[in-house]
């Protein structure tokens, strides 16, 4: 299968992404890893008429230490995050994650800022940075500003980000003390999810630094596959505040997503599967 | 560089520059088969998910369906052909003593039936094999690792096998243990 024909441009830096941006307006795409993008144009189901790849741009290739927050470029690639020792020290449910995406192939290709801005609700590593209460920061014409990972992703493969606008960086609070939990359903192992869990839970002095993680109980839990956005399992995170048995805060998983059924999973299926991975995430999480 | 449906490439391919004019939406595999004129990297779904066409980029495995040439536009990309030259079709006396040591663990522990998938699978299991510390495989960690490779013929068994003898000979196999081994 051969993508439809389109003009292919490098840039060698952000400011020149950006500027091409500009310049080539409605029919362009931004090229990382290519691992979302070019299988949907072998299949026509994309066809931009320019491609700017980025995939060269070291400065956006990096996990940086910046004091409270993890800080990592976009163009990081799965495989880099998975063996970071920095990330894994500070942040490593991402580090797990990022290690289970797809295969070895595609971890080597695929970029965490790919799979962010590609918005598909089945991708792994945006409900992390959701559980994380993670920010994303975006640049364009108009200068750099900062999305609450929870503001970011607006519909199926619809973000935030305008068409001018690059994804840079993703930031997300150093976890430290506390448990995580990550759950997986695939019927083959390389697949996507046919429901995912993130759990986690940080031991934190009430309020103290916990952003939007679930008041007072330094709990996250966010589902993928279940919406058309990754969410937050807002329901079973208050019932845990509360002081509600982890048994019981899962039976709430579902309560607050709009699961769609497809050849893998009715809805009632999916509902009944994000019931039990959050209580298995959770458990994991506590432990 | 300004946008073009037409892209100027070099690639070294098994450790010789290959240049040409190419589309942009050439695909690395096609550049490697047409271009090059290496034939041994497959296709086999053409849509990521089999690992037919794995080759190493710049040292890593990827699946050549899924780049395109232009994005390995100054990269050096090594096929199967470049494992061991010296071995060439690994038909001739000796040449089994030429082969790389994944191609002879393959060789060896009958890793193949049909072979469609073999060159994919010696390549990601090469890419896996340099990237483990020591004692870092064992059969678990070599069947994740070999997630992204799809075989019809083998069942996996041998071809697992020969991965962890391949592990075993570069020293990145888990410590040997049991008395029986
Ligand atoms: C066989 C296979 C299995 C997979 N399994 C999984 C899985 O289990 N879990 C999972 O989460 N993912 C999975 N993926 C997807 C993989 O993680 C992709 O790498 C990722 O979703 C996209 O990253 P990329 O760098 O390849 O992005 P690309 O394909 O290059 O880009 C994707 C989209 O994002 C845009 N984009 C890219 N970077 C930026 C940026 N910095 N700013 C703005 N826009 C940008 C592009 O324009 C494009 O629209 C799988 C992919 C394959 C092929
Ligand atoms: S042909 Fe490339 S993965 Fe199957
Ligand atoms: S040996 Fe036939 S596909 Fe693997």
């Amino acid at each position: 299968m051969i993508p439809a024909s389109f003009e292919y441009v490098r840039a060698e830096s952000l400011d020149e992404a950006l500027a091409l941006l500009v310049e080539h307006g409605d029919e362009v795409k931004l090229l990382a890893g290519g691992h979302s993008l070019l299988p949907l144009m072998k299949l026509r189901l994309a066809t931009p008429s320019v491609l700017v790849d980025i995939g060269r741009i070291d400065e956006l290739k990096y996990v940086r230490d910046e004091g409270d927050v993890v800080a990592i470029g976009a163009l990081t690639t799965h495989h880099d995050l998975a063996r970071n020792a920095l990330l894994s020290r500070h942040v490593p449910v991402l580090a797990h994650v990022a290690g289970q995406v797809g295969d070895p192939q595609v971890r080597h290709r695929g970029t965490i800022g790919g799979s962010i801005a590609h918005g598909d609700a089945a991708s792994d590593l945006p409900a992390v940075v959701l559980a994380l209460g993670g920010t994303y920061v975006v640049a364009g014409p108009k200068g750099r500003r900062e999305i609450p990972a929870s503001e970011f992703h607006l519909g199926f493969l619809e973000t935030a980000l305008e068409p001018d606008e690059a994804l840079t960086e993703i930031r997300v609070g150093k976890w430290g003390e506390g448990g995580w939990g990550f759950e997986k359903l695939t019927k083959r192992a390389q697949d996507w999810a046919i429901v995912g869990v993130v759990a986690v839970r940080r031991e934190v002095p009430d309020g103290a630094g916990a952003g939007a993680v679930a008041a007072g109980s330094g709990i996250g839990v966010a589902l993928v596959n279940m919406a058309s956005v990754p969410v937050r399992a807002a329901s079973t995170e208050t019932a845990l505040a509360d002081g509600a048995s982890i048994a019981d805060a899962a039976a709430l998983a579902d309560a607050d997503c709009d699961p769609a059924a497809d050849v893998n999973a009715s809805v009632e299926y999916r509902r009944h599967l994000a019931r039990v991975l959050v209580r298995r995430a959770l458990e994991q999480a506590s432990r | 560089m300004s946008a073009s449906k037409s892209v100027r490439v070099e690639i070294k391919v098994n450790g010789k520059a290959v240049a040409a004019e190419v589309e942009a939406r050439l695909l690395l595999v096609q550049f490697i088969r047409d271009v090059a004129g290496l034939k041994g990297t497959n296709i086999g779904c053409d849509t990521t998910s089999c690992g037919a066409c794995t080759v190493l980029l710049n040292g890593q495995s990827v699946k050549s369906c899924t780049v395109l040439a232009a994005q390995a536009d100054g990269a050096s990309i090594l096929t199967i052909e470049g494992l061991a030259p010296e071995a060439g079709d690994g038909s001739g006396e000796g040449a089994a003593s030429l082969m790389h040591p994944v191609q002879r663990a393959f060789h060896e522990n009958h890793g193949l039936q049909c072979g469609y998938c073999t060159p994919g699978m010696v390549m990601a299991v090469t890419s896996l094999i340099a990237e483990a510390g020591p004692g870092e495989l064992d059969e678990a960690a070599i069947r994740e690792g070999l997630e992204g490779n799809l075989c019809r013929c083998t069942g996996y068994h041998n071809i697992v096998a020969s991965a962890l003898a391949a592990a075993r000979e570069a020293g990145v196999a888990v410590a040997r243990t049991g008395a029986g081994e």
